[in-house]
């Protein structure tokens, strides 16, 4: 039985499949077809619905999510927002008559999932600023109208008169039993529990944030057996700080690690704003993206330069490894089967050290990088120490630079330098041509991104930087 | 007799300009329904195609046994199930519904799958296993013409120009009779193209676009009356979906209706495109006996139907010191796909507008149909017009710099004026709008302070660098097809005083129904409220023209209108005997009747109480509306004509930075000034001019389509095809409407089409990339900038500028290529 509750009412499900997402839950199962399939693929945001865990107490917020890849089953306990929530009767949500007073919508497709992303803007508390609203809406898409209109809508939502359902503010926890063995997405809340499973189910799927996984299903149309839910298990979704690094729980969403990374690497976190999109960020997870293993995932190549280290776990209980030797070739890791990412470590940079990270993509946002450099390094009177540079979209796994690195190590950033470690970027590195971009944009303006860190470097007068 | 209900009570805000789209709050509360949100019939199935992998072959055995037996499958369709004709073109034959002996393009529909559900019948068609006999596909358009491969004949359009022009530009000959105009052999024009002291010559490739309309294409087809279908189609031209239908199933059209209540997006590519849909339901449900719904996943529709067309041009331009054009040869190569669907009229239009708004003198146009195995390419907003425009764009900049002038100047220099006036197709141009639209923008959008702002600002700049440009659009409205320009409406008035109207219009968003809805409330006298429109229907308003060329409103409205203003003598002649009223008196206004009796009394009566007083007399309340486009016909023979019953203008200026180390860029500012004559609701035509110009700077920026050597499309999600976001919109973003100038010829309210023009304001974005990237020459040399402008060709482009060793370059317009 899956229970959640739906614009302020219980709602029970007797049967649902572990393969099947949110939305043809809610559009096929119960007709509540407001929220619209755009892609099935979480790439435009039509699908998006707005999720609050009420156990987080009166502190919990509403997220964006695409539920067109959120799991079905991930909905269990959680208040669901969906755009048929939003008005009583005739009164319409002060987001929603915004949007009609601005003439937000056209032919009306994207619309519900505007709403909802604009809902849990409006429900949050921190000021509007063009900025957020870009982190915010990037990863919804409309043919439409130019957008103009929907940031009028958006800067205008918090003075506009509308009513909001009376539930909105109420916070209540509700149990759900989760403890059913017969069903095959299983939600462990220990590790222990998920060890079991692991053993009782070889070749089940894990899910986290479901944001890859999904797609096997939606687009590859595959059935999954068994799934588990990594979500439920507290010691995943922590993150311990130690003198010098914090270990980041598996479970961690980008969205719970943005506040770390901004006060510690905020390079690492400008790169965050550009990670898939809001719903993504709200789902997605460092884990996942690490195990993964994509040769474009955008926070490998970053987790690389700052020497980022992995807790595994297994049959034979945990072992650490360093992230460098984790990926083994073209969507291969060192995880063994029946192994899993527990936790990620990230060394905290030391005084003097700094991580810049560019990602190059045809959009700016919601896009995959067709060349991410991270690159970690410290000035010691003009030279360059302990550098660590690694790529994304460069080779068939993200990659660490280690000519390159070779070349800049103890040498001034002065041109022969870029000039040297360009050469060794072309040595090192063969990467494809694909739809995102040829092999030689991508050599090309790997070498230029140290060229931009040069001029950074040397002449920070120098704009660099549109974004 | 009980008494009839009254009327309902009005709203507050009815009488604003620009009421809110009728939809508007249903999309806002999820209440607005796609096909795929409606209610589903009893017992429906799901169908899925499986297509071909090959973009050539001859098509060998379909092995599709284990398809059959998979799973919730009810029923296989091919080929040999077809009872009528295995054709669905839109104006040539081509377009087989299910491949027949022979695969065109990789994505082409072998088979379909009628299953229980969605998922058992998309995963039943992997089941299948497909025999081809491998050929060479034609991938190249430019290869394919030289080789004669074409889907339809090339089309030449000349024009040689009676006398030399002189330095103002004026013709020296001031009165040029037609005669001298037309006489020209083939060679006049030539000799004036090589007589002009300069000249400058490039090609370039201009990318094609996929609609990406938000809502998927679908169509639901269920058994309906006895004998017929009903399908309800997410399509721009219902009348298409139910005659290719009818010709698929072998029957008469009075048997099948096709409805669209409302589409999520169109753009053209739910014009010809969506009837395949249509046809394939109504074949399953035929079949079946039951419901059957076919909506396609995004990766099959993006494999399946057809694009913008991507063109390869070129141009060589002559012209004088003072940059003033003095003839043009420009040659369009229009990338068509494996079949003509409607690439007949997608090239014509591009040659149409080869001279966006200025004056060519004398001038050969020529366009090629190229035939190739990808996927037929279809009507996409614009139809050609914007990529027939961007070589005479690109020459502009190019003599601009090759003069060491503001592109600017060389521009306005150019622009159509009095005596300066006829096109290279012989159609005059009678509305001189433009040159004072680009003066206006030009000083509202600060210009020149800019312009000297960016220069300074690229000087210091070594790495960053902006760009700057204005651009003019020009665009014809009425279809090319002369028969498409009309239209019909049905407005019946019931007894409560409520009004529906139906016209063969579709809505995909842009705001034709409230714009119908508010012509009708006006002739009627009505507020608002009172007037709806329902689903578009073929068995209510037959016959009807696609919604397409802008011309929905132009054409609907004015139908409508007759419809309406048919009512409205009806009712005044019903109520002038009843009430005695003096005929010249009647006025309908603010929901009631108003006149002076016979006696010169003041008269007033409900709307509604008229209504039912004239229900009672027996009065028809129910009537239609025809209009056709007057004075509009071009010779296709002579090439030459009027085949725009008038033209829609618009000028932006865009402003850009980018990264000449990336290549990345951003479009920081946009000022338009656009023309709609005297808008009908002018928040909708905001929002045409604002969403067009995005949809251009998409098509011109990020929006890449690749294929692999193979032919097959590489492109197929948004994962890799990206269209503008959220925050590709500039933040500065400042858009007027032109005011004080309605239209020169009759249209509904001398209102102007919007729907397509804006859409090449774009290109001044992309005049600004190449602008910034120029300076980087010092704004001496040209860069070459295919489209899409992705950041990989922006970075090329700079490389391409740095490369060249300045101390030896001259003042030379040499086209740099990349």
């Amino acid at each position: 039985m899956l229970q959640f509750r739906l614009n302020g009412e219980i709602v029970e499900i007797a049967e649902v499949a572990p393969h099947e997402s949110a939305l043809v839950l809610l559009r096929e199962t119960l007709k509540r077809c407001g929220t619209k399939e755009g892609c099935a693929s979480g790439d435009c945001g039509a699908c998006t619905v707005a999720l609050r865990d009420p156990g987080r107490g009166p502190d919990a917020r509403f997220e964006s999510v695409n539920a067109c890849i959120l799991p079905a089953w991930q909905l269990e306990g959680l208040d669901v927002v969906t755009v048929e929530g939003l008005a009583k009767g005739e009164a319409l949500h002060p987001v929603q008559r915004a949007m009609v007073d601005h003439h937000g919508s056209q032919c009306g497709f994207c619309t519900p999932g505007f709403i909802m992303s604009l809902f849990t803007l409006y429900h949050d508390p921190e000021p509007l600023d063009d900025h957020r609203l870009a982190v915010a809406l990037g990863g919804n898409l409309c043919r439409c109208t130019g957008y103009r209109p929907i940031r009028a809508a958006a800067l205008a939502m918090r003075e506009t008169a509308g009513v909001v359902p009376d539930w909105i503010d109420q916070v209540q926890p509700f149990t759900s039993d989760a403890s059913n063995d017969a069903r095959a997405f299983h939600r462990p809340a220990t590790l222990a529990e998920l060890d079991a499973l692991l053993k009782r189910h070889p070749d089940a799927r894990l899910v986290a944030g479901g944001t890859d996984l999904m797609l096997e299903s939606t687009i590859r149309l595959a059935d999954f057996p068994q799934v588990i839910d990594l979500t439920r298990i507290d010691a995943l979704q922590t993150i311990e700080q130690h003198d010098d690094g914090w270990w980041v729980g598996a479970g961690v969403t980008y969205t719970r690690l943005a506040p770390l990374l901004e006060r510690h690497y905020p390079a690492f976190a400008r790169l965050l704003d550009r990670l898939g999109s809001q719903q993504v960020r709200n789902r997605g997870t460092l884990a996942g993206n690490v195990a993964n293993a994509s040769p474009i995932g955008d926070t490998p190549p970053v987790l690389l330069a700052l020497d980022a280290r992995l807790r595994i776990s297994g049959d034979n209980g945990v072992r650490e490894m360093a992230l460098s030797d984790f990926f083994l070739d073209y969507r291969r890791t060192a995880l063994a089967p029946g192994e899993y990412i527990q936790a990620i470590w990230l060394p905290r940079l030391s005084d003097g050290e700094q991580l810049k990270v560019w990602k190059l993509s045809k959009r700016r946002d919601d896009d995959i990088s067709a060349v991410l450099m991270a690159i970690r390094l410290r000035l010691d009177d003009g030279h360059l120490r302990g550098v660590r540079v690694a790529f994304g979209g460069m080779a068939a796994t993200p990659k660490r630079a280690l000519e390159t690195e070779a070349e800049l190590e103890d040498h001034p950033l002065d041109e022969a330098a870029v000039a040297a470690a360009r050469a060794a970027i072309a040595r090192e590195f063969t990467p494809l041509s694909d739809a995102r971009a040829s092999s030689d944009y991508r050599l090309t303006a790997a070498g230029n991104l140290l060229e931009r860190l040069r001029l950074q470097l040397a002449e920070p007068h120098v704009a660099t930087e549109i974004h | 007799m009980r008494s009839l209900i009254g009327l309902p009570a009005r709203r507050a805000g009815s009488d604003n300009a620009s009421p809110a789209h009728d939809s508007a709050v249903g999309h806002v509360t999820g209440r607005a329904s796609y096909i795929d949100d409606l209610t589903e019939p009893s017992g429906l199935l799901h169908l899925a195609i499986g297509l071909s992998s090959r973009a050539s072959a001859g098509l060998g055995r379909l092995a599709l046994d284990a398809v059959r037996r998979a799973p919730g499958v009810v029923e296989v369709l091919t080929a040999a199930d077809i009872p009528g004709h295995n054709e669905v073109g839109a104006v040539y034959p081509g377009d087989p519904l299910l491949a027949e002996g022979e695969v065109r393009y990789a994505g082409q529909a072998l088979f379909a799958v009628v299953a229980t559900s969605l998922r058992a019948a998309r995963q039943a068609v992997a089941l299948a296993s497909v025999e081809y006999v491998d050929r060479i596909p034609s991938l190249d358009p430019v290869e394919a013409v030289r080789q004669g491969l074409t889907v339809l004949p090339e089309h030449v359009q000349c024009r040689a120009t009676p006398a030399p022009l002189d330095r103002t530009g004026v013709l020296a000959d001031d009165n040029g009779t037609s005669e001298q105009r037309h006489a020209g052999p083939e060679g006049d024009w030539r000799q004036a193209l090589e007589a002009a002291p300069h000249h400058v010559e490039g090609e370039q490739f201009i990318g094609g676009q996929e609609h990406f309309y938000l809502e998927g294409q679908i169509a639901l087809a269920e058994p309906w009356d006895d004998d017929g279908l009903r399908i309800l189609t997410s399509s721009q031209h219902p009348s298409e979906v139910q005659k290719l239908v009818a010709e698929v199933l072998g029957l008469p059209l009075h048997r099948i209706v096709a409805e669209v209540r409302r589409m999520g997006g169109g753009f053209g590519g739910k014009e010809s495109q969506a009837a395949a849909l249509g046809a394939l339901a109504a074949l399953a449900a035929w079949r079946t006996g039951r419901a059957v719904k076919f909506r396609m996943p995004r990766e099959t529709d993006m494999r399946f139907t057809g694009k913008r067309h991507p063109f390869h041009n070129r141009y060589r331009i002559g012209f004088d010191d003072d940059g003033l054009i003095h003839g043009a040869e420009i040659e369009l190569i229009g990338d068509c796909g494996h079949s003509p669907d409607l690439s007949e009229g997608v090239v014509d239009r591009a040659m149409f507008h080869a001279d966006n708004a200025y004056y060519l003198g004398s001038a050969r146009v020529t366009g090629h149909r190229a035939m190739t195995h990808t996927a037929s390419n279809t009507a996409f907003r614009g139809f050609g017009g914007p990529q027939g425009m961007m070589p005479i764009e690109n020459a502009l900049d190019d003599i601009a710099r090759r003069l060491g002038l503001d592109p600017l100047d060389v521009r306005k220099r150019n622009l159509y004026a009095p005596g300066r006036d006829e096109t290279h197709y012989g159609q005059r141009i009678e509305q001189h709008l433009i040159q004072s639209l680009v003066e206006q923008l030009e000083r509202d959008s600060d210009y020149r302070t800019r312009r000297q702002q960016i220069r300074q600002y690229n000087a210091a700049s070594p790495v960053v660098k902006r760009g700057l440009a204005l651009t003019p659009v020009k665009f014809g409205i009425s279809f090319t097809a002369a028969h498409l320009n009309q239209a019909g409406a049905l407005v019946r008035i019931y007894t409560d005083g409520s009004v529906l109207a139906n016209h063969g219009g579709t809505e995909m968003g842009q705001g034709l129904h409230t714009k119908v809805c508010q012509v009708v409330a006006r002739e009627l006298g009505l507020p608002l409220e009172l007037v709806r429109i329902s689903a578009t229907r073929t068995d209510k308003v037959p016959n009807t023209s696609p919604t397409a060329a802008s011309s929905g409103a132009d054409l609907n409205a004015m139908a409508a209108r007759e419809a309406a203003l048919t009512l409205r003598s009806r009712l005044y002649a019903f109520a002038a005997e009843r009430h005695a009223l003096a005929p010249d008196s009647l006025a309908l206004a603010d929901g009631e009747l108003r006149a002076t009796t016979l006696e010169g009394e003041s008269f007033r009566l409900d709307w509604a109480a008229l209504v039912q007083q004239a229900y009672m007399a027996r009065v028809a309340l129910f009537a239609e509306g025809h209009y056709s486009t007057p004075k509009i016909g071009y010779d296709k023979r002579a090439a030459r004509g009027r085949p725009f019953y008038y033209f829609a203008y618009g000028a932006a200026v865009s402003e850009v930075e980018i990264d000449s180390l990336s290549g990345e860029y951003r479009v920081v500012r946009a000022d338009i000034l656009h023309d709609v004559g005297e808008s009908l609701n002018p928040a909708i035509d905001l929002g045409q001019v604002e969403g067009g110009y995005i949809q251009g700077l998409g098509w011109l920026t990020s929006e890449e389509l690749k294929w692999n050597a193979e032919g097959q499309l590489t492109t197929v999600n948004p994962s890799t095809y990206k269209i503008p976001a959220f925050d590709d919109a500039p933040i500065d973003f400042r858009v007027a409407l032109l005011e004080g100038h309605p239209n020169s010829e009759v249209t509904i309210y001398r209102s102007k089409a919007v729907g397509e023009p804006p859409f090449m304001l774009a290109i001044s974005a992309w005049a600004a990339l190449r602008d910034a990237i120029s300076s980087i020459g010092d704004y001496r040399l040209n860069p070459r900038l295919d489209t899409p402008a992705t950041p990989e060709r922006v970075l090329f482009a700079c490389q391409a500028m740095r490369e060249i060793d300045m101390a030896k370059t001259p003042r030379v317009a040499a086209q740099v290529q990349t």
